[in-house]
């Protein structure tokens, strides 16, 4: 019961956000705004988890692999397949619900028990859409350029380990990343990512908008906007994976 | 004009408010007292919106609030400005943002025509050289004061103000209650004031709604509710020590 109020009450609001904005001029200034807070201020962070992750998915197959029939630039093929398909696309948006999903329901919840949404409301304002619209336009838009800078980030981590280690040559490493590329896993993977841009931002928004209470019911809010999104994520890989790769 | 008539509101189990009916008139400020859990902050969230009313009408200059969209709903709140307890001005946004935040989204002003009404509104409620401010920069009354100006600057025909005294020393409070009713006047608008403060009843009460245990137990000015014999206004009225000795003394 308490699952379908809260989907029956997050579908109203989405409802709400997406409607008719009071003023597209203060939203587009708005959504270049949270670009740069959600996504430049995301590439730190993304930069350093990308390059280790394609540093450690280099070494683990290399380790793994025993075989002399399989060849040295198997390591570089299954670093970018690993890469692509899963580890950008889903453990970056796993990362950024963390990081972007607490953000936003911590400030949206904070603004609730301040009362600053119902000044919002006050005003005659659409809060729910004025507050949340261009989190989620900016993350749509924003994500996908993050996710191929990790991708990249990824094989080059995986490369510098593979060079710096000698465990494959640069050339084999290479060969390996170019070896039986099939476009669609870039297609698949940025629309992994555009669906998880809206849970990341929907689903954290929706949590700050209903908080009720003070100080720890912010925190609360927080914490659990980084449990359900992490939750719906992992969902949804699941099910665009069945749907698009089978 | 804002009129409430029989209105109710439950949350759950717990009755709230019992069938209240007020009429708040234009040019006075209207102030709903009690004590703290009496219904008062519910019911002027109820007159606003931000509670919906189990049943009863609310009429803004006869225009039946209740039964309009969320669109029509929004239209007449941009005829009002609210002053609230906290505040709530926009933390992210200096204090000339935030009065200027009503203007850029309805006023359809120039930025410089937007500024001039900025100056004047923080002039009007005594604040210059803040504009630059955060609001966390500012004290409890300069926050009031912003918040009044921000109320105020697309020129509302409904002002209501929540505890507006809370947290602020005696001296700021009579500032800030004085400011209210200068701009009442001066504005020749329909002012609501929750308060549970006896100094602002005696300072601004033009009408006096007592509210007790979510009925409406009581109405007059600030005149009569020192003379009424009702025993719950009494024990409201003559709470604090200086009441009972300025009672004890006529």
């Amino acid at each position: 019961m308490n699952i379908v109020f809260h989907f029956g009450r997050y579908f109203i609001m989405m409802y709400r956000v997406f409607s008719k904005p009071e003023k597209f001029g203060i939203y587009r200034e708005n959504t270049f705004k949270e670009m740069i807070s959600l996504g430049i201020g995301s590439m730190g962070i993304v930069a350093i988890i990308s390059l280790f992750m394609g540093a450690v998915i280099t070494i683990q197959t290399a380790s793994n692999i025993d075989s002399p029939w399989i060849p040295s630039y198997t390591v570089g093929f299954t670093t970018r397949q690993s890469v692509i398909l899963e580890f950008s696309p889903t453990i970056i948006a796993l990362i950024l619900a963390g990081k972007i999903g607490s953000n936003i329901a911590s400030e949206i919840g904070t603004m609730r028990v301040t009362e600053q949404i119902d000044a919002l409301e006050i005003m005659g304002i659409n809060s729910a859409s004025y507050l949340t619209l261009p989190k989620i336009i900016a993350a749509l838009f924003i994500n996908p350029f993050i996710i191929i800078y990790s991708m990249f980030l990824g094989m080059f981590g995986g490369w510098i380990v593979a060079v710096s280690t000698g465990i494959v040559t640069s050339n084999q490493y290479i060969y390996g990343l170019q070896y039986d590329f099939k476009p669609f896993d870039i297609t698949y993977a940025l629309i992994k990512t555009v669906v998880f841009a809206f849970v990341i931002t929907s689903i954290p928004a929706y949590h700050g908008y209903y908080t009720r209470g003070g100080a720890l019911e912010v925190g609360r809010s927080s914490t659990r906007a980084v449990v359900y999104s992490s939750i719906a994520i992992l969902v949804v890989n699941y099910l665009l994976t069945q749907l698009l790769l089978i | 004009m804002i009129e409430v008539k029989n209105i109710s509101k439950a949350f759950g189990e717990k009755q709230v408010l019992k069938d209240v009916s007020c009429l708040f008139e234009r040019g006075k400020t209207n102030l709903i007292i009690g004590a703290s859990g009496s219904g008062k902050s519910v019911l002027i969230k109820c007159i606003v919106g931000l509670h919906e009313v189990d049943k009863g009408e609310i009429l803004y200059d006869n225009r039946d609030f209740k039964s309009m969209d969320i669109v029509k709903r929004r239209e007449i709140r941009r005829e009002l400005g609210m002053l609230f307890q906290a505040s709530a001005l926009f933390d992210s946004l200096t204090v000339e943002q935030n009065v200027m935040f009503p203007l850029i989204m309805y006023s359809g002003m120039s930025k410089s025509e937007m500024l001039d009404r900025v100056n004047f509104c923080l002039k009007r409620v005594n604040l210059v050289n803040a504009n630059h401010l955060y609001p966390a920069e500012l004290s409890g009354g300069m926050q009031k004061r912003v918040g009044i100006a921000r109320a105020i600057a697309l020129n509302p025909k409904y002002l209501f103000c929540d505890e507006p005294n809370s947290g602020l020393d005696p001296q700021t409070s009579i500032l800030i209650d004085n400011l209210i009713q200068e701009i009442t006047h001066e504005y020749d608008i329909t002012t609501i004031v929750v308060t549970h403060d006896m100094n602002s009843v005696m300072e601004i009460g033009e009408k006096i709604f007592f509210i007790y245990k979510g009925e409406l137990w009581w109405k007059g000015d600030k005149n009569s509710i020192l003379e009424t014999d009702n025993k719950e206004i009494g024990e409201f009225v003559y709470a604090s020590h200086i009441m009972k000795l300025l009672k004890s003394k006529h």
